[in-house]
């Protein structure tokens, strides 16, 4: 028997346990998979109604700051891509990790001989959030060849899965965050909330947050908390012809998921360290 | 008839103080509520900049369905007002899980009237919310006050405030009457996720009703989910006027009339078919 557990297994093995539970009900599954779809379906209704008004999203169309109706699509397409990523793999378990904490039941993930950081991360997967998944696939498929005299680059669409996995990182550092705060606060339904108002800021182009306040917006969401880079940046890489003065931001996106990560698991560790447990 | 006040003033009162243990962190949530709203700002800062509209003076000429860019943003802030009245977490589920459990029982052996029970829990409810929510509510519209072209005259405030109270009880007796449906189902669960759905689209609280194109906007508002959210705000921001106003108030007063009927109904009918599951 290997001391060291064979970390892609357990992983694979969370992933058929969790389809399995999944399809365990199967139209419960359907609903959930149809009511996801819908919501996503009505956010982009509100666009394309956005669209019939507009062709430009920002006044900027020459220096290449306003999003014409395809490229936010792709961007669209990008941030369903990543947002469902972390909604499948890690939303339900961020859930059931405070839970955890506050029934003490965390006990047992920490006797297990294997990563508890990894255990709790990934344990649950949510099979439902596959179907906005597709739909962004498809939505990408549509946008791309749409685009207004502008085909991607090759390496554009060799970078577009690696930018989609460090924003991906990024999402998953905060969410991990805030739900290892749950050691210190007993019961953190305010930080979800929290959670959500944040990351609704990424939900669009960095572009439209403009003037005064919008311009301190735009530095904190980019530096204090990293959420503007996480659509941003693969987005741009697909949806708009390469412009150098971004580059500072391709390259700082990389640097920000490397601290995010890094900042997420101390705390989650330091959460460890102070968690004393509950009921027994 | 004194009895019977007494049980209600009794549940009001009983409601009212639960409600009151739990104000923590609730100042700053309502607060965080409104965040959503800066997004909201600057999205449609960027439609109107985008129609090359001087979005910024909010000039009469770039109107998307009738709202400039500083309606649009005061109508988000009026909306959220209206779901405040109209919106009831947990009330559809917790008849369900009611009904599903069978503890609905205690209602058929004592003498309280489940409906109304439950109504003056959320008037409770409801109330204390108003009373605490009012500090945040009151900073964020200070803070959006610029979006706001003053206020409107009286015959106006007092029809938005007869709207508000007409949405409440539109959306209780709304929500209740699905709870409802748990005497038929057992699980109300994913109509409600539907019911949702649509309720979050068509009250208007996605976007004022009235910027969707030539069919759309009819079916839209046709429905009675425009009451909720859409209706209040429009009349508010005086996009709904004089006797187009109370016209609408009066079907808004209709259709609390006719669900408050159903849910009477659907209530009576359930309970014949109700067998107590549970202990």
């Amino acid at each position: 028997m290997s001391p060291r557990p064979n970390y892609l297994r357990v992983f694979l093995t969370f992933v058929r346990n969790s389809l399995i539970r999944d399809m365990m009900f199967p139209t419960n599954f359907i609903i959930e998979s149809i009511s996801s779809i819908g919501w996503v379906a009505m956010n982009l209704a509100l666009y394309i109604l956005i669209f019939n008004y507009t062709n430009y999203l920002g006044a900027d169309a020459e220096g290449g700051g306003a999003w014409d109706k395809y490229q936010f699509f792709v961007f669209l397409a990008t941030s369903l891509l990543i947002n469902n990523i972390v909604q499948m793999f890690f939303m339900p378990n961020a859930e059931e990790f405070s839970e955890l904490i506050r029934s003490g039941n965390l006990d047992f993930a920490l006797l297990k001989p294997i990563d508890t950081q990894f255990l709790i991360s990934l344990q649950k997967v949510d099979w439902s959030a596959a179907a906005n998944l597709v739909l962004g696939l498809l939505l990408l498929g549509y946008a791309l060849p749409r685009l207004d005299g502008f085909t991607p680059s090759l390496l554009a669409f060799v970078l577009y899965p690696l930018y989609i996995a460090l924003g991906v990182s990024i999402m998953y550092s905060i969410m991990i965050g805030l739900a290892a705060t749950s050691v210190w606060l007993g019961r953190n339904q305010s930080l979800y909330d929290f959670w959500f108002y944040i990351t609704n800021f990424a939900r669009y182009p960095l572009e439209i947050y403009n003037g005064p306040i919008g311009n301190y917006l735009r530095w904190a969401l980019t530096i204090l908390i990293p959420v503007l880079v996480v659509v941003n940046v693969p987005a741009r890489l697909l949806a708009k012809p390469f412009q150098p003065e971004y580059t500072y931001l391709a390259v700082f996106a990389i640097v920000a998921t490397a601290l995010s990560l890094v900042v997420s698991r101390w705390v989650f560790r330091r959460a460890l360290l102070s968690y004393r447990s509950a009921s027994s | 008839m004194l009895t019977r006040t007494q049980t209600w003033w009794t549940i009001l009162r009983i409601s009212f103080e639960e409600r009151l243990v739990y104000r923590g962190d609730f100042w700053l949530g309502t607060l965080m509520r409104f965040l959503p709203i800066v997004t909201q700002v600057f999205l449609w800062g960027a439609v109107f900049a985008g129609m090359g509209v001087a979005a910024k003076s909010g000039t009469s000429s770039g109107q998307i369905g009738g709202f400039s860019y500083h309606d649009m943003v005061a109508y988000y802030l009026v909306a959220m007002i209206g779901r405040a009245f109209s919106s009831m977490p947990g009330l559809a589920s917790g008849i369900a899980r009611q009904i599903r459990d069978g503890e609905i029982k205690k209602y058929l052996v004592q003498p309280i009237d489940l409906i109304g029970f439950l109504f003056l829990t959320r008037v409770a409810h409801k109330l204390v919310y108003y009373g605490v929510a009012l500090g945040p509510f009151a900073v964020a519209f200070y803070l959006f006050r610029g979006y706001f072209s003053g206020w409107p005259p009286a015959e106006v405030l007092v029809a938005f405030l007869i709207s508000l109270i007409l949405a409440f009880l539109l959306g209780f007796f709304l929500e209740a009457l699905i709870g409802m449906l748990g005497f038929w189902t057992l699980e109300v669960s994913s109509l409600l996720w539907i019911y949702m759905l649509f309720n979050f689209f068509l009250s208007g609280h996605m976007f004022p009703l009235s910027i969707l194109p030539a069919p759309w906007n009819t079916i839209a508002l046709a429905t009675p989910l425009q009451y909720l959210a859409y209706f209040p705000a429009a009349v508010f921001l005086e996009k709904i006027e004089g006797s187009a106003m109370w016209q609408g108030l009066a079907s808004q007063a209709a259709w609390v009339l006719f669900f408050v009927v159903a849910c009477r109904v659907a209530f009576a009918r359930g309970v014949r078919r109700y067998s107590a599951f549970g202990g």
